[in-house]
């Protein structure tokens, strides 16, 4: 099988250059787009989003809050216990909540809250609620990038029921480019893998609200798969 | 997948005539196109958008050998494995030999039109495995057994009616008695079968939307959570992609995806976008041991280097078949295989071939807004056009058109004999209709008249008045 894998891949290459007429690229030009890969330029990003601070962390929330994600504000991290509190109660779900095991997370003062259950870990099909960070927000959409690692297993932001994300307003960016630049610059191994850096966690999720399915008549209803509400809380780590 | 893709036209008259699909067009088409105009209206910049999308499509193509290369090199250096498969049989045998070697018994899937060109779930099933299509859309015309009849909303021909009579008839093991009638209600039934097959099956099969040469990366664009439910929880995930899915970098994923959603549903962006990188690192919580892409030609290198080339920059966000007045009339299932509506009337012959397919080109009114909305700006309605000039020449067309054509020809190429049939036509039809200015039936035209009247001449031929105009200096 794996030899005859490896057949096929010389035919098919073989197949797009009969088609392109022309044998494989000479080394300038294929240096050339190996130099594209690793500079990875930028094309055309919206102006929407490249604004003054304030109205951009302001356009994050609008956008969030269209897709039906639900925001609130905590003016220190020591308040964050008490608003996931207060936010199961109103919603009347159980206080019962599976951390992702990151540090920004597990050291916040649960302790303050006694009858909030708190467990770190990866989801369980039988977890209800999750809280996780969120690597970096986008104005552009409302969208919030999870990528994954042992302090963010993948299953806390799609088994539950509800997710409650904690994001930090410095970590609000304007564009999808600028949130990949991010990743690149603090998770990139440099001079490895076969185009230069080598960063991309297993998984990275761009989540914009809650799960959503249009499937019957065209008409949104959310809660199809994955959590039905999305709450996040904008830590304001920032000053004005 | 079988085709009936030969029986357009017997399907187009059983479509026209079935009045559930017919209220169910209605009610879906304007939403769709409502949703799209709004999203563009809302960014000023779509319409450069459009032309690099293309752009970065067109270099990619240009250089397909390099790009795949890289990307399957750099899902190897993530501990990925990549399957090169040349026809849709290779890539059935790859899945089948994937599941087999973990014991799978059950597989969960994410909607994927690479899995129904391969008919993917009939072959799982002939070797014992269970296939599970957990999007909603794909959930239910599973249950129906039948094929998707759109390309992003797979029960786009059904109502909420049908819903409710398949889950009935389906969920036994609920009280007969339910309350089902909102859709909320038939969601979160969905919702809660689905849940325990997800966490019980031993392999997911995802499609992709993308794939990411710089980082060796799949991405798949959902709104429901259904795929990443299905590539997170088993311990294998399948891709199936096809090889005209490859971009550059991350950076040209982006500009693509802000036209993406917005093409398909007028979302800005959809829910989720999931970048899937190798499988589960040393260190991981969750996430498949094993992470395979199935690499799927079956036909489309023969495209490159034809004129049928620019059709792999499609993205499959099915604008064209939302706005195409064709698809809005006869819905997709007429087009007898898997890609219906402008895009599938260009892809399936060149996949299938032009004598099962050749006159799915013609289910066209040439109104060109296929090609208006396409978010690639690919020819539509030019590529069809080659279509039906392969067809022709493969004498493939019916002889009465064949026959017209030819009569048509012989006055073209003689001029003289062209002017005087079309004075005596023009001269008798408007003689003919001086009273009415229309005529409700015609000799040899009742197929055209039958739906519409048609316009009298004046009289007077183009040619004819054009020569007089002229000759009164008044052109």
């Amino acid at each position: 099988m794996a030899a005859l894998e490896q057949d096929a891949r010389g035919r098919m290459l073989g197949r797009i250059r009969r088609g392109l007429r022309r044998g494989e690229l000479p080394e300038s030009v294929a240096s050339g787009l190996v130099e594209r890969l690793k500079a990875h330029p930028r094309n055309l990003i919206p102006a929407r989003s490249k604004l003054p601070r304030a109205e951009q962390v302001a356009l994050w929330k609008a956008n969030i809050e269209k897709e039906y994600g639900t925001v609130a504000l905590a003016a220190s991290e020591a308040e964050i216990p008490g608003l996931v509190a207060d936010y199961l109660a109103s919603q009347n779900i159980p206080a019962v909540v599976r951390l992702a095991p990151d540090p920004s997370i597990t050291s916040l003062p649960w302790h303050d809250r006694p009858l909030l259950s708190v467990a770190a870990g990866r989801a369980e099909g039988t977890d209800v609620v999750s809280v996780t960070p969120c690597f970096a927000a986008v104005a552009e959409t409302g969208t919030m990038f999870f990528p994954s690692g042992p302090h963010h297993p993948t299953t806390l932001n799609i088994v539950p029921e509800t997710q409650v994300v904690v994001l930090r307003q410095s970590r609000i960016v304007g564009a999808y480019e600028e949130a990949w630049d991010m990743l690149r610059r603090e998770h990139g191994t440099v001079g490895d893998g076969p185009t230069g850096t080598r960063f991309m966690p297993r998984n990275v999720m761009l989540v914009t609200g809650p799960s959503r399915t249009a499937d019957i008549e065209q008409t949104i209803e959310l809660g199809a798969h994955g959590p039905r509400r999305v709450h996040v809380i904008l830590l304001q780590d920032e000053q004005p | 997948m079988l085709t009936t893709s030969p029986a357009f036209k017997q399907n187009a008259t059983t479509a026209l005539a079935d009045a559930g699909l017919q209220k169910a067009l209605a009610n879906a088409k304007a939403g769709f196109m409502q949703k799209r105009a709004r999203a563009v209206a809302a960014l000023p910049e779509f319409e450069a958008l459009r032309d690099l999308g293309r752009d970065i499509k067109n270099h990619t193509i240009a250089h397909l050998d390099f790009y795949l290369d890289t990307y399957a090199r750099n899902v190897e250096a993530e501990g990925g494995k990549v399957h090169w498969c040349e026809t849709a049989d290779d890539a059935r045998r790859a899945v089948v030999e994937i599941c087999r070697s973990v014991g799978a018994r059950t597989v969960t899937k994410g909607k994927s039109m690479i899995g129904e060109e391969l008919g993917i779930n009939e072959h799982l099933e002939a070797a014992g495995i269970e296939p599970i299509e957990t999007d909603l859309g794909e959930y239910i015309i599973q249950l129906r057994k039948e094929p998707p009849s759109h390309i992003i909303a797979p029960a786009f021909h059904l109502n909420r009616e049908d819903w409710i009579e398949a889950f009935r008839e389906k969920h036994t093991e609920l009280a007969p008695g339910r309350v089902l009638d909102e859709r909320k209600t038939l969601i979160d039934e969905a919702r809660t079968i689905l849940r325990s097959r997800f966490l019980a099956a031993d392999v997911g099969i995802t499609g992709a939307n993308m794939l990411i040469a710089e980082t060796g990366s799949s991405v798949i664009v959902t709104n429901e959570g259904n795929g990443d439910l299905t590539q997170t929880l088993p311990k294998v995930h399948i891709v199936l992609a096809s090889i005209e899915k490859v971009v550059p970098t991350l950076e040209d994923a982006c500009t693509i995806l802000r036209l993406l959603a917005r093409s398909a549903t007028g979302q800005d962006f959809s829910t989720y976008t999931t970048f899937s990188t190798g499988p589960r690192r040393a260190p991981d919580l969750d996430g498949p041991a094993e992470y395979h892409v199935i690499l799927l030609d079956n036909g489309r290198t023969s495209m490159i280097g034809t004129e049928f080339q620019e059709m792999l920059r499609c993205i499959r966000c099915a604008a064209c078949m939302n706005h195409c007045p064709v698809y809005g009339a006869v819905g997709g299932h007429a087009y007898g295989w898997v890609y219906p509506g402008p895009m599938g009337s260009v892809l399936t012959p060149s996949l299938i071939g032009v004598d099962k397919a050749g006159h799915l080109p013609n289910a066209s009114t040439f109104c060109g807004k296929c090609e208006s909305v396409c978010p690639m700006k690919i020819p539509l309605p030019k590529m069809m056009r080659h279509w039906r000039e392969r067809e022709f020449e493969r004498h493939l067309s019916p002889s009465a058109a064949r026959f017209g054509l030819g009569v048509w020809a012989w006055f073209a190429r003689r001029p003289w004999a062209y002017r005087l049939a079309t004075r005596i036509g023009a001269g008798t039809l408007g003689f003919a209709g001086r009273k009415r200015g229309r005529f409700g039936s015609l000799p040899l035209a009742g197929g055209w008249t039958g739906g519409r009247d048609m316009p009298a001449p004046e009289g007077e031929t183009f040619q004819a008045r054009y020569a007089r105009l002229r000759k009164q200096g008044l052109v």
